[in-house]
Order: C-alpha cells, then structure tokens, then sequence
C-alpha cells in the first residue's frame, strides 16, 4: 500500500518537453513510473523518445485524461505560467497535480488554491515548491532520488526536499510506504495533516516521520491533528532553531515573524502531542529505529 | 522585502489611497526647500523598517524650515533599536486628528488565504489590540479570486464598527487599499493610523508595506526598493553571485545543498558548539540543486571572504546530484581560488552522502588537500568544524 500514488498512477508531465521536464521525466521512468503523456499546446500531436519510450504530447490536460486514463500530472511550468498550468489541471478534475516549481508568487497560490476550493477540491494538489511524491517500487512523481531507498513501513511527510532524501537515506535498511515532500513556500495545497491522516489510514505504514520548518503554524496544527487523530507512532523533526526573526531562510515560507513560526514552539507542540522529536536528522532517524524496533 | 515609510507612501498614492504629501531626504539641508513646499511647516519623519519610532524621538514637528534643518540634523544618524537613520521624510502636517483607526489586508498562511483586518482602535500595536481586546479588530477573510469589491469593503467596515460618518470613506479606502495589495503582490498592507481629521476626511498618516521577492518577474519596479545601503556587505555580494545567503553572527561558515539541509546543518553546528566554546553559525548558504564548480567556489569565495569564519562546513546530501560532482566542485573550486591568487587558509570540513558518495570521497581523499578533512556523518562533521573553529 501506499499514500496518493501507487504503481496503477498513470502519470502526465506539463512542461515536459522543457529542460528541467525533460531531465526529471527521464528519471521517473528510470524509476518504473508509468507516464502516458506529456502537455504542451505547441507540441500536441507529437512525441517525445526518452531511451526507446515513446512518450506522446497533448494539448491540454483534459486532452491527456481522455486519451491516456491519467490521474496524476507533475508540472515542471516556469512560475509566470504556473497558476495556469495548475487551473488547466483543476478544470480538468484530474486528481493529482505535484507542482514542483519554485519561485511562484504567493498571490498566484492564493488563487488557484482558492480556485480549487471553489471547484470542490477535486484536484489534490502537492506543493508549490516540492520535491513531490515517491512510493518506492512502484511510482515516482517528482525529483525525489528513485534509488535511496526501497519500498517498506515508514511514511515520511516534509517540507523540505533535502531533508527528504537525508531521512530516507537514514533510514534506507527499513524502507518506506511512501515520502511526500509538501513544499517550503507559506501557501501550499497538500499539507501534513492530509499526508498524517492518508498515513495513519494505510495498513502498511507502522510509523511516520514528519519533517517540519521555521514559519507559519503548519507543524503545530499538525501536533493538535496527531493528538486527536494519529494512533501509530509518529516522530518528528524540526529545521530552523538558529534562523534569525524575519530573514527568509532559502524557502519562501521559512520566515520567523516576531514571536510566530519558531522552531522552538513547533518542537514543544509536537512533543506535547506525543511525537518524539530528534534534535538532529541522524537523532531522529534513531529515535523512528528505536521504536520500529521495539515493536 | 519590507518597505520604507515613504514608499509605503508612494505606492499608497499611486494606487488612490488619501495620503498627506510628503518628500524623501538625506541631508539636513534639504529639509529646509521641502519644508517650504509644504508652506513652511512640516512633520520631520526617520525612515527606518522598525516599529517605535515616535517614542524614540525619531518624529518632530517643525514650525518653520529652519526648524525642519535642526531637528533633521538630530534625526539623520540616530540609533533607532539598532537601525541607523539615513533618510527622513518631510511629511505634510495632518489637520487635526480627531479619531485613528487600523486597516490592514495581509496573507492568511493557515488558511491560505488573504485576510482583511481594521479596527477603530488604531494609532498603537495592532497585536495589542488583538490580545487585549480581540473584539475591537475585526478579522475577515478574503477570497483571493473575488477581491474587496465596494460591498466587501461596507461588509469590513460594518464589522469593525466604524462610525457612520466615516463608513463610506473607509469603505473608499479599502478598495483602493486592495488595489495597492493585488496591484504590487504585496504580502502585507497597513495603514496605521488611518486618520480621520478636522474637515471629516480620512487619510493615512503612516503605513507598513511588505512585498513578495517571488513576484519580481513581473514587478520590474520594486527592485528601486531594495535597500542597498542597509545590505550586509556579504549578503549584497552573494546576492549579486545568485547565491541564497543569510549572514549570521558566529564562526563556522556553512555551505550545503537545499534549504531545509542548510538550515538543520546551522542547527547541528550550534549544537556541537555547545561543546566547543559556544561556537555558532557564521551563515546560511544553499547552493541549490546542481552544485557546479563555478557555484561552490562563488560560494566559498564569499564564506572564506567573512573575516567572521574560523572553519567552514560543507554539508551536502547527494540527491539528483552525484556527490562526485560535488568533490570534484570542491576541488576546482580551491584550485580556481589559489588561479585567482586568494590563499585558502581556513580549515574546511566536507561531507557529502548519498548519490556517488564512495566516488565523492575518494576524489576529496586523491587530491589530499591540506585544509580540507572528511568526516562522512553530519553530525561528526559538524562536530569537527565546532571544534575547528574553536581551536582558531
């Protein structure tokens, strides 16, 4: 099992044929993912060769839906086209779009968030600003290495890219159901408490590990949906202890604002909630293999 | 990117938001000709990205421009909660203030969404307020696709409870104060105190405007806001090198890939200076995805450049990219820096993980660089370059 993609994903790629897409949907294929199209209005019609796969360009999402069944799209769109790309794939009601791009402005994310809330939410949407989504063995939607680590019982949720791949690389003998990478930007569509409620409903994910950052509230309302909700073990971590008050730490939504968003204050809410928070990537690893163990 | 005052100003007046007229300068003997623009009298303002101003003697009036000239002189160069004044505004000065009121639309992170506030308890800290008496600020949220329309905005204005007599004219406010927001990708627009004064108009008095850095591909006008001035000497210069720096006040120089790494990576070293004399973080520096040579001797070139920095950490988990690049990076990069005649003299700790790592490792053990030590755990390495750093 796995949490929001799995190896019956069929997998499309907007701005697949630029340089960025091209590269990572090579990888994904490497990976085993099953992409069944492309989307660029200027290429429909043909195709593209990623070593002997044959992989076929649409004109739009819905397009790409009809023709090939996809239910996934990751978007490699330049941040003056994303908002469009992403209302393209609301419109198109396909139920998962993983924007990986970085750099999109916030007023462009408020909208299209709010244009799915006014669609419903049909369209799940993981990022801006995300390294996306992999289910080892089966499917990788995004830029997540494939060959850190292989399938098994942990599920990992992060706001971070890096951190995704140290905590999988930490814990790479074990294994993972699936790691979603939420994104570091301060409006965000999949958050952790979606990614804790989809883990904590997978029979195969014993444990949980979230990742969490400096800014906003998103890990301390986390903590308040664990302790209410989660039964499995879950154990965290928390970059951003020494980021000083207002400077933006390389993710847009890594900011301290007076008093709110630190580090400090999301670690207490986790710990309060139960979770068994690492003070270091390699600390918390232990921590996950203590209590894997032990069971 | 935060703004000044007075370009709060500006961008309220271009958008139609009442404002009082008002001019920028840097040297005492302007304040006299903009004082007598203004008809010989006018409000002497410092122009600093800090709360308090006014309780630190940092606002004055000025009865005449000669006036205007002293208390410019007492101005310029003043300390305010440790930002130096460079510039003041000769403001005009209000009409009597009869009543002050709060407006502000900013994003909402939790619910992602834009929220409108306002309260007709403005002219002091809006967090006051909402802690002391929450029900004089009304919070509404606001659609991001449906805006603040005229009857948003009488919607806003009857939930704040504002006066009848100045419900439309705030209600005017607001819309254009939306203007102002979506028009310039504002993250937080502030109008504190909006003034109503003696002739029953509203105009605000001061404001706060705070602008999205994601937006600048289509906003070419705000890079005239960037504060150069103020910048760090080295912020300034790795910004000009493209590279995501933030300058911090300890030893250990940081580089590493990702900005979550990065960030824990500053975490673990203040953790292992706990043990090695209280060292700290000199930086924060992510080199991003695809670490090139050309990149990581930009990025050495600025840490090895802080006179701060006793031992610099290079922190790098290989992900898409193969850490024998990174070695191979590391390397050229010291040996472009010795091409360009600045001597390596700093210690410099390397671990890379992941991708490629064992071949990483053995190019960095090959090339056997005097300065440069692997540690292959980032905990242990960062360890080693606590301990570096304090031994300097």
């Amino acid at each position: 099992m796995a949490i929001f993609l799995n190896k019956d994903s069929k997998v499309i790629v907007q701005g697949m044929t630029g340089a960025t897409g091209m590269k990572h949907t090579k990888l994904m294929l490497a990976d085993g993912t099953n992409i069944v199209g492309g989307v660029n209005p200027r290429k429909a019609g043909t195709t593209v060769d990623f070593d002997g796969t044959e992989v076929p360009v649409f004109g739009s999402v819905a397009e790409a839906m009809e023709k090939t069944g996809a239910n996934v799209s990751v978007l490699f769109v330049p941040p003056a086209f994303a908002k469009a790309a992403v209302v393209e794939a609301i419109d198109a009601e396909i139920p998962l779009a993983v924007v990986i791009t970085e750099g999109i402005a916030v007023h462009d994310s408020a909208a299209f968030w709010a244009y799915a809330t006014a669609k419903g939410n049909k369209t799940r949407i993981i990022g801006p600003n995300c390294p996306g989504l992999i289910t080892p063995g089966q499917s990788n939607a995004g830029i997540i290495p494939g060959d850190i680590t292989k399938p098994g019982k942990i599920g990992l949720v992060s706001k971070s890219g890096t951190l995704t791949y140290q905590m999988m690389y930490e814990l790479r003998d074990i294994g993972f159901t699936s790691a979603v990478g939420i994104g570091g930007d301060p409006v965000i569509g999949t958050t952790h408490i979606d990614a804790l409620e989809a883990f904590e409903a997978d029979p195969d994910t014993e444990l949980i590990v979230m990742i969490g950052e400096i800014g906003g509230d998103a890990e301390e309302r986390a903590a308040d949906f664990i302790a209410k909700n989660v039964t499995k073990p879950v154990v965290g971590y928390v970059a951003g202890f020494t980021a000083p008050e207002g400077k933006t730490m390389g993710h847009a939504g890594a900011i301290v604002s007076g008093s709110s968003g630190t580090a400090q204050a999301k670690k207490e809410a986790l710990e309060a909630a139960g979770v068994k928070v690492g003070k270091t990537p390699t600390e918390t690893a232990k921590l996950a293999r203590e209590i894997l163990n032990a069971k | 990117m935060d703004l000044f005052e007075y370009q709060a100003r500006d961008l309220f007046a271009k958008h139609g938001v009442p404002v009082l007229a008002g001019e920028v300068i840097d040297t005492p003997e302007a304040a006299r000709e903009a004082t007598e623009k203004l008809g010989g009298k006018s409000v002497v303002k410092a122009q600093v990205k800090v709360g308090g101003r006014g309780k630190a003697g940092g606002v004055k009036l000025a009865a005449t421009p000669d006036e205007a000239v002293a208390r410019a002189t007492d101005i310029l160069g003043m300390d305010i909660k440790g930002h130096t004044v460079h510039k003041v505004m000769i403001a005009e000065t209000a009409p009597e203030i009869l009543e002050e009121y709060y407006v502000s639309y900013l994003l909402d992170r939790t619910n992602r969404t834009f929220l409108a506030m306002a309260s007709v308890a403005g002219g002091m800290d809006i967090e006051q307020v909402a802690e002391e008496t929450p029900e004089k600020l009304a919070k509404v949220p606001v659609n991001a696709n449906e805006g603040v329309t005229i009857e948003k905005a009488r919607e806003i204005v009857a939930l704040a409870k504002f006066p009848a007599e100045v419900a439309e004219k705030v209600a005017e406010v607001l819309v254009t104060l939306w203007k102002t927001f979506i028009a310039e990708d504002a993250l937080l627009v502030e109008v504190n105190p909006l003034a109503k004064v003696a002739n029953g108009d509203v105009i605000a008095l001061d404001g706060k405007v705070s602008l999205d850095e994601n937006a600048e591909f289509r906003q070419p006008g705000h890079e005239e806001f960037v504060d150069h001035a103020a910048a760090n000497p080295l912020e300034a210069a790795a910004k000009a090198k493209n590279l995501n720096y933030v300058k911090l006040d300890g030893e250990v120089g940081i580089i590493g890939n990702g900005a979550g790494l990065v960030m824990s990576t500053l975490d673990v070293v203040a953790y292992a200076g706990e043990n090695h004399g209280g060292v700290k973080p000199a930086n924060f520096l992510d080199i991003g995805g695809g670490a090139s040579a050309a990149v990581m001797a930009n990025g050495l070139e600025i840490i090895l450049g802080d006179p701060d920095v006793k031992s610099v950490f290079v922190n790098v988990f290989g992900g898409i990219t193969a850490c024998d690049e990174v070695a191979n990076g590391i390397v050229q990069a010291l040996q472009l820096l010795a091409d360009k005649g600045e001597a390596v003299t700093k210690p410099l700790v390397v671990r890379l993980d992941g991708n490629n790592a064992e071949l990483g490792r053995k190019i960095l053990s090959d090339a056997n660089h005097p300065l440069v030590q692997r540690v292959d755990t980032m905990d242990g390495a960062a360890d080693k370059a606590a301990e570096l750093a304090a031994a300097k």
